[in-house]
C-alpha cells in the first residue's frame, strides 16, 4: 500500500505539487490525469523517489525516504515516458538491467537473475528479439521491451508515465492491455500518467484529478471525469458519453 | 522442439579476451625484437618464455641480444603496456560515465591538468616516495581531478545533458589552459625548453624499471576499479533517472568512476607525459568488434590499448630511426583523423 500525506513539490519557490493526500491499495490502478503543467509528472517522480518533497511518503506503512535506492528499486518500478535507449544495447541485455537492484555490489547476474529476464521476455513474445538491438525496433515493440524490464525488476509497484504517448490507437490499446494483463498475474500496484481521459476511463480503477498541483478529486472515472469539472480544469468544451460500462470524452467544437 | 535461445549476461567472450591477448603477445614480441638492432621474434618469444617462472627454454639469443632485450626494451614494452591500458580505460570509462563518445583523457584536458599537477610538484620539491606510491602521481591525480571538474562545470553553465560537443569544447578550453600555465611553471625554470615540448608531444623512454614501479601501482589500483565498475556504466547509459529508478547511487558511481578514471590518467601522464587519442581510439575499436557494452569495452580496452600503444612506440622508433618521434604525434596521427570518422558516425546514429 502506497500511502502520501499533504506531499508537497516546489522548484524556484513555485509550488507544483501541493499537498496531495493519496493512498493506493495493493493490486489497484490509479491513472493521474490533469491538465499540462498540473504536476502529473512531478507526483510520479515522488513516487519514483526521483525527486524531494515536503510531507510523507510511505510503502506498507515504512518512510519510504528511510529506504536505500535499492530498497525503493526493489519496490516501485519506472516505466519512463521516453526512455534513453543505449545505442547498441540488445533487447536481453536492456531487460535485464531491471536486475540491478537484485545484484549485490559490483557483481554481475547470477542464474536467477537471467532466468527472471528470459521469462519476462518470453512472457512478451519478445524472445525472437532477444539480440537485437533496441534502437531497431518499433515503438510498440520497443514498448514491449520497457514493460519486459519492468517485470525483470520483478517490483510491486509500476509507475507508468504516459505509456501511450507516440503510439497509435492499435498500439495504445495492446500497451493497456498488456499492462492490465500483468497486473492481474502478477498482482502489480499500477499508478500512470494519463494524457488521453477516455483511456483513463476505460483502463484502471481509479482515477485522481489534479489541478494546479492540488487533488482536485479522486474517485471512479464516472464521478471525476464530468463534464463540467472538466470545463473548469481544462478550459475545454467536450460532451462526456457513456459507451457501456465505460466513459467517453469528446472534443466538442 | 528446440530450446529457445538462453539469455547471456553481457559478459566477456572469451574469444574476445584470447584476441586481446593475442594483440598484447604479438606487440610484445614486436616491440622487442625490433629497433636499432632486429633481433629474431621466435627468439625473442623464447627468451621471455624460458624467463617465466618454471620454464627452461633455450632461445640461442647471444648475451649481448638478451642485455638489448632485457636492459632496453623489456622496460620500454612493459611501460608501453601500461601507459596504454591506462590511457584507454580512462578514456573508455570517461566516455560511459559522461555519457559522451568523445571523451577521452587528453580532448577532455585532464591529460593536461594531470602535467600541471605533475609538473607543479617536480619543480615545487614534493617528489616523495610513500612505501611503494611515489607523490607525482598523486599531485597528476589532483591535476586530473581539478581538470575534469572544471570541464565538466564549464560544459553545464548552460544546463545539464548539452551535447557532446559542448563537453570537449569546454575540455579543449581546459586543456590549453592547463598546458599555458605548465608551460609558463617550466619556462621559468631554466632551459627546459625542450623538456617541455617532448612533455606535451608525450614520449615513452624509460631509465631502467623506474618509470614502470612508479606506475605500477597505480595502475593496478585504477584498472582493477574501473573493470569492478563496468556493470554500472552500463546502467548509467540509460540516464541519471532511470539509473536512479533502477536502484543505483548515481552521485556515488559518477564521483567513483571519475576518480579511478582520474587516477589512471594521471599515472600514465606522470611517466609518459601527453599521449593523446588512445582514450578515444581504442574503445571505439573495440566498441565496433566486440559490442557496445560497457562489460566488454572496459577490460578489452586495457589489452587492446595496451598492444596498441606498444606498437605506436615502435612507429615512433623506427619511422626515422636513429632519431625518435614523439609517441605523441604517432597516436595523433592515427588519432585525429579516427575522430573525424567517429564524428561522421554519430551523425549517422542521430
Amino acid at each position: 500500500m502506497i500511502g502520501l500525506r499533504d506531499v508537497s513539490v516546489s522548484f524556484d519557490g513555485r509550488r507544483v505539487v501541493d499537498g496531495v493526500s493519496l493512498d493506493v491499495r495493493d493490486g489497484e490502478w490509479l491513472n493521474i490525469v490533469g491538465p499540462n503543467g498540473a504536476g502529473k509528472t512531478t507526483l510520479l517522480r515522488v513516487l519514483a523517489g526521483l525527486t524531494a518533497f515536503d510531507g510523507a511518503f510511505t510503502i506498507d506503512g515504512r518512510d519510504a525516504r528511510s529506504m536505500k535506492r535499492k530498497e525503493l528499486a526493489r519496490r516501485v518500478a519506472l516505466v519512463p515516458q521516453i526512455p534513453q535507449i543505449p545505442p547498441g544495447m540488445s533487447v536481453a541485455h536492456y531487460v535485464l538491467l531491471g536486475r540491478t537492484p537484485h545484484l549485490r555490489p559490483l557483481a554481475g547476474e547470477s542464474r536467477a537473475d537471467l532466468d527472471a529476464a528470459r521469462s519476462a521476455l518470453e512472457r512478451l513474445d519478445l524472445l525472437a528479439f532477444a539480440e537485437r538491438p533496441v534502437t531497431t525496433l518499433s515503438g510498440g515493440e520497443r514498448q514491449r521491451v520497457l514493460v519486459a524490464r519492468l517485470l525483470a525488476q520483478d517490483a510491486p509497484v509500476a509507475l507508468v508515465d504516459e505509456p501511450t504517448t507516440a503510439l497509435d490507437v492499435g498500439h495504445q490499446q495492446q500497451v493497456l492491455d498488456l499492462v492490465d494483463e500483468l497486473r492481474h498475474d502478477h498482482g502489480l500496484t499500477v499508478i500512470a500518467t494519463m494524457h488521453d481521459l477516455t483511456l483513463a476511463a476505460q483502463y484502471g480503477d481509479r482515477v485522481a484529478l489534479l489541478d494546479a498541483g492540488r487533488l482536485a478529486a479522486t474517485g471512479a472515472a464516472g464521478d471525476v471525469l464530468t463534464e463540467d469539472s472538466l470545463s473548469a480544469l481544462y478550459g475545454a468544451r467536450v460532451r462526456v458519453l457513456r459507451d457501456g460500462d465505460s466513459l467517453v470524452v469528446v472534443p466538442r467544437r | 522442439m528446440l530450446d529457445p535461445p538462453a539469455i547471456r549476461a553481457a559478459g566477456l567472450r572469451p574469444v574476445w579476451v584470447a584476441g586481446g591477448l593475442v594483440a598484447v603477445v604479438v606487440a610484445g614480441v614486436a616491440g622487442l625484437s625490433l629497433g636499432a638492432v632486429n633481433i629474431s621474434a621466435p627468439r625473442v618469444f623464447l627468451e621471455v618464455l624460458d624467463h617465466l617462472p618454471g620454464l627452461s627454454i633455450d632461445s640461442g639469443l647471444s648475451a649481448r641480444e638478451a642485455d638489448i632485450v632485457w636492459q632496453l626494451r623489456v622496460p620500454r614494452v612493459v611501460l608501453g603496456f601500461l601507459v596504454g591500458g591506462l590511457l584507454a580505460v580512462s578514456g573508455s570509462s570517461f566516455q560511459g560515465v559522461f555519457r559522451n563518445p568523445l571523451a577521452d583523457p587528453y580532448l577532455l584536458g585532464a591529460a593536461a591538468g594531470a602535467g600541471l599537477g605533475a609538473t607543479l610538484a617536480i619543480t615545487g620539491g614534493i617528489d616523495w616516495e610513500l612505501g611503494p606510491f611515489d607523490t607525482v602521481p598523486l599531485a597528476a591525480f589532483a591535476g586530473t581531478l581539478l581538470a575534469v571538474l572544471l570541464a565538466y562545470a564549464v560544459s553545464t553553465v548552460g544546463g545539464r545533458d548539452t551535447s557532446p560537443a559542448v563537453l570537449l569544447l569546454a575540455g579543449v578550453a581546459v586543456m590549453t589552459f592547463m598546458t599555458a600555465v605548465q608551460t609558463f611553471v617550466l619556462q621559468r625554470e631554466a632551459d627546459t625548453i625542450r623538456e617541455v615540448y617532448t612533455f606535451i608531444l608525450g614520449r615513452l623512454v624509460t631509465a631502467g624499471w623506474s618509470e614502470v614501479r612508479l606506475v605500477l601501482p597505480y595502475a593496478a589500483v585504477s584498472i582493477a576499479a574501473l573493470v569492478l565498475l563496468r556493470r554500472r556504466l552500463d546502467v548509467l547509459a540509460v540516464g541519471d533517472d532511470e539509473a536512479l529508478s533502477l536502484g543505483m547511487d548515481v552521485t556515488r558511481t559518477r564521483i567513483a568512476v571519475v576518480a579511478f578514471a582520474a587516477l589512471a590518467t594521471a599515472a600514465a601522464v606522470s611517466v609518459s607525459g601527453l599521449i593523446g587519442f588512445v582514450g578515444l581510439v581504442v574503445p571505439h575499436v573495440v566498441r565496433l568488434l566486440a559490442g557496445s557494452s560497457f562489460r566488454v569495452i572496459v577490460p578489452l580496452s586495457v589489452l587492446f590499448g595496451a598492444a596498441f600503444l606498444v606498437l605506436a612506440d615502435l612507429v615512433a622508433r623506427l619511422a626515422l630511426s636513429p632519431a625518435e618521434i614523439p609517441i605523441g604525434v604517432v597516436t595523433a596521427f592515427f588519432g585525429a583523423p579516427f575522430f573525424v570518422l567517429v564524428l561522421r558516425a554519430r551523425r549517422r546514429l542521430v
